[in-house]
């Protein structure tokens, strides 16, 4: 290769081919024997396979060039994905072999989710397979366009042109049915060489491009400096006095002076100065403008609250926000994913807890047909509604790649990918441009963030929900003592301050108990204006009543059930209440007979039959912390 | 401010894509997991890292780093450490590793060496309690390399599960565990061993001077250099006339010669040697 003139590095860009297909229709086999035909084996490395296959007592193998592990080369099968490099005249190819086998389609999707192109191998002999059609899907949906097609072991066929018509117009029509044109189909021999850098003697009846023109023809993606700017806050670092907001221009550019406005918070802001380190080199002039793929630090004109998961774009351009998403899934979970069922959803740095609404549908990826089901089982595809806790920046997959992705975690593991589809979802952002309209009036009021920066948290309202002696009161007081320790404005509402004075007039019927929840919702909202950390306990029993307090407080209340059984309630009764029910002395006791409606999306649950007072005041703080206290990084 | 038009139009090339992801790797990792601590050979590749880390955190590395010292590293490498350890500023943590008679004696020589390093590794990550390690790996070093994960989980002993891996995609990857669990961060993970180089350069990175050619007496006139730096004994130079920067560039843009050609244990001598070792914990 050293003869061969090499393009001027600062021309060359690097380009990532997936090639995938089903188990055995030969890929690692086309891969290795592709570093033979371009002369990019390293010296040694085909004697070393020949004796690690003799030590086998197995015919040479080409794919031990990748299958490198000792599972994979006993087995003869791809396990994980491996991302090899090869070199040419004219570019760097970052060649990703991706396993064919149905039980490691999640390494697959590991392995092709990151490519500009893929290659879709199909076995000439044994023609379409479930899993060319199913990882042909799978490009689709994550978003590799640029695919070709190399119809693989025609020597096993007698380098039949009529066989390779066959399998090529099967396969073609189905492609074309889930609107993939593919750029070349390619009839070779992985294992004998054909067709993989030059003509081949054997089928002299195809004068098409080989592999290696085909790899050449596709072009790397395009960055994405034209779309409109999006920013996912990655972390805000404080290793000095600076305030430094850190994280990947994801599309589109940013210039010093820019105006800014971040989501969901709707908070507006301008840039003040990038900030680098330039290691030894002299350069240094500030930077002025920062552009899609850099991985920035920036500074802000004013102050104002941010928090890892925030989306910076132009104010004048703005993602949409909702707290429902459609979204076609890939679910790749052992568990499958139901209606009902919980996952953390993440969208670029932003986490959300969402909600299994609907199942859509359930896509068959062999025949595209369509059904109506409750579940989607592993490596099954489907159109869900997702219900988000809380509003999320998105974008339709169809306008912004980056910013219409999403996973969900089920546990620790991603266990499904989506692609977001906004049609027929409403774009919430305009409900909270009224609100901060019908806000004008009060603009000479201080600053509701202003109180935060200066408190170093935001006013909130920690709503404690559970039966009587479940333990609110005790939890209450002592997070109270922690939180007030640590600096934070914090003040308690429970019924010894309420109950006695405000809401003397009430009693214990459920439209008293309605009343006193709503005034104790409206004076938390209050306490969390003034930018206080209120801390509400109250058994509150039913879900209608807390719902209107949340309404009261807006975004920043947070609904803590404090769980424990009635018995383990009844056994600590510390006022002696259970004690008088149970001799008659009191009625409508919340537990006994009253009703009491267990949250169906508490933000927090605290388990107080299990674990000790300590131990909850750690998870409590821990929320707390994350949640409300300013999130800075620093040493 | 008119002079800003001039900057219009600003392009990434594919050192500053690289560079952009291992900061974006750098900064997920650094949210996400509380007690860190890097691995510092002295390499090129560690170096390249730490440096990556500085850009990351704007001239900080606000974690420790870790040598695990088996005494057997070439003179070079002991003086390189004790004037960068100084000038760079960084917190570094020398763990002394467990002698030879602590290692499997079933296993080869030189990769008896390596697990002493595992070993070392093993007890300062207990002794310390780090739940993350930062790892300069590459893969385009070696096979099984090639197989890893960003964001690579490790059980309590500090197994790697590679029949298993977690799925990672679209820059998310699996920073969450369960406890008992550690995870071993790879910032280089996409990088070849021709762009270190090509970034070396640019960022004007120092490295050991054993990478660059010169006569050796046991090697009489010819011009060797390393292509990778461990221990006495168990690494050794290649013949290579390169001596500059410009010419190891150069060099790698054409050679069959592999990375690992100068370590015995690396160079799949023993095809399963190096996957039973990086298994058991081996970087």
């Amino acid at each position: 290769m050293g003869s061969v003139a090499m393009k001027d590095d600062v021309a060359r860009r690097q380009l990532k081919i997936v090639i995938v297909g089903h188990v055995d229709h030969g890929k690692s086999t086309l891969i290795g024997r592709l570093f033979y035909e371009t002369d990019s084996l390293p010296n040694g490395k085909f004697e070393q396979i020949t004796d690690q296959c003799q030590r086998r007592g197995m015919p040479f193998e080409w794919a031990f060039l990748v299958d490198a592990l000792q599972a994979e080369r006993d087995q003869g099968v791809t396990i994980d994905t491996t991302q090899i490099r090869l070199r040419t005249a004219d570019r760097d190819y970052i060649i990703i072999d991706a396993p064919g086998h149905r039980q490691f389609l999640k390494n697959m999707v590991s392995g092709a989710a990151n490519s500009e192109a893929a290659l879709l191998v199909i076995d000439a002999n044994e023609g379409v397979g479930e899993q060319s059609r199913r990882h042909g899907y799978l490009l689709q949906l994550l978003g590799v366009q640029q695919v070709s097609v190399a119809i693989n072991k025609m020597d096993l066929v007698g380098y039949s042109e009529k066989r390779f018509n066959g399998v090529r117009d099967e396969y073609v029509a189905y492609l074309s049915s889930i609107g993939i044109i593919p750029t070349h189909v390619i009839p070779i021999s992985g294992k004998e060489g054909d067709c993989l850098t030059s003509p081949s003697a054997n089928m002299p009846w195809y004068q098409g491009p080989n592999i290696m023109d085909s790899l050449g023809s596709f072009s790397p993606k395009p960055d994405l400096n034209d779309l409109p700017l999006r920013l996912p806050v990655q972390d805000i670092y404080k290793f000095d006095e600076r305030r430094i907001i850190v994280g990947r221009i994801e599309s589109g550019t940013l210039r010093v002076g820019d105006d800014i406005l971040f989501s969901p918070s709707n908070e507006l802001a301008k840039v003040a100065s990038f900030e680098r380190w330039g290691g030894d080199l002299k350069d240094n002039s500030p930077q002025v403008e920062a552009t899609a793929g850099e991985s920035v630090g920036l500074t802000l004109t004013e102050q104002i609250f941010v928090q890892r998961g925030d989306l910076i774009s132009h104010s004048n351009d703005a993602p949409e926000l909702t707290n429902l998403l459609r979204a076609r899934i890939f679910w790749l979970g052992s568990t499958a994913l139901e209606v009902g069922s919980r996952y953390l959803l993440k969208i670029n740095t932003a986490e959300h807890q969402v909600e299994v609404r609907e199942i859509e549908q359930v896509l068959n990826t062999n025949d595209l047909s369509r059904v109506k089901a409750n579940r989607i089982e592993q490596y099954e595809v489907g159109e869900v509604l997702l219900r988000l806790r809380g509003l999320a920046a998105v974008e339709d997959f169809s306008i912004n790649h980056v910013t219409g992705r999403f996973v969900l975690l089920d546990e620790y593991r991603i266990a499904g990918g989506g692609t977001i589809n906004l049609s027929g979802i409403a774009n919430q952002r305009s409900e909270l441009a009224v609100k901060s309209e019908n806000l004008h009036p009060f603009e000479s009021r201080i600053d509701p963030v202003c109180r935060s920066m200066a408190n170093g948290h935001v006013g909130a309202v920690l709503w404690f929900t559970g039966l009587p002696s479940s333990g609110k009161s005790t939890l209450a007081l002592e997070l109270q003592n922690k939180l007030f320790a640590q600096g934070n404005q914090t003040f308690v509402l429970d019924g010894d301050n309420i109950r006695s004075r405000l809401n003397a007039d009430l009693g214990f019927e459920p439209q008293d108990r309605t009343e006193n929840i709503r005034r104790v919702g409206e004076v938390s909202a209050l306490f969390a204006d003034a930018g206080m950390i209120v801390i509400s306990a109250f058994v509150s029993p039913y879900e209608e009543d807390r719902d209107r307090a949340r309404a009261a407080v807006g975004n920043r209340f947070h609904c803590i059930y404090i769980d424990a059984d009635a018995e383990i309630c009844e056994e600590r009764d510390p006022h002696g209440l259970w004690k008088k029910v149970r001799q008659g002395e009191i009625s409508n006791f919340t537990g006994v007979d009253a009703p009491y409606e267990v949250p169906a999306y508490p933000e927090l649950v605290i388990n107080t039959g299990e674990y000790s007072i300590d131990q909850c005041v750690d998870q409590l703080l821990d929320y707390v912390n994350s949640q409300l206290v300013e999130p800075v990084r620093s040493l | 401010m008119n002079d800003l038009s001039a900057t219009l139009g600003r392009t990434l090339d594919d050192l500053d894509r690289l560079e952009a992801q291992s900061i974006y790797i750098f900064r997920e990792m650094f949210h996400k997991i509380d007690k860190v601590a890097m691995l510092w050979s002295f390499g090129k590749d560690s170096n390249v890292m730490i440096h990556l880390a500085r850009k990351a955190y704007f001239g900080k590395v606000p974690f420790p780093l870790i040598h695990c010292d088996t005494e057997l590293e070439m003179n070079d490498v002991y003086q390189f450490r004790d004037r960068y350890a100084k000038e760079w500023g960084v917190n570094l943590i020398s763990e002394m590793c467990p002698p030879l008679e602590t290692t499997d004696a079933s296993l080869p020589h030189s990769a008896r060496v390596a697990a002493r390093k595992t070993g070392g590794l093993k007890n300062v990550i207990k002794r310390m309690r780090f739940n993350g390690i930062v790892v300069g790996i590459r893969r385009d070093e070696e096979g099984t390399r090639a197989k890893e994960r960003y964001f690579s989980p490790r059980d309590d002993e500090g197994q790697w599960e590679v029949k298993d891996q977690p799925p990672e995609f679209w820059d998310q990857f699996m920073t969450d565990f369960p406890s008992g669990t550690h995870v071993r961060i790879h910032p280089l993970l996409h990088w070849s061993e021709l762009e270190i180089w090509q970034y070396i350069q640019r960022e004007n990175i120092p490295v050991v001077p054993l990478y660059f050619a010169r006569k050796y007496p046991e090697y009489g006139d010819k011009l060797m250099r390393y292509r990778s730096i461990g221990e006495k004994g168990i690494t050794f130079p290649v013949e290579s006339p390169a001596a500059t920067l410009n010419e190891i560039i150069e060099e790698l843009k054409h050679t069959k010669v592999s990375e690992r050609s100068g370590r015995p244990m690396g160079s799949d001598e023993d095809e399963s040697t190096f996957e039973r070792l990086r298994a058991d914990g081996y970087m």
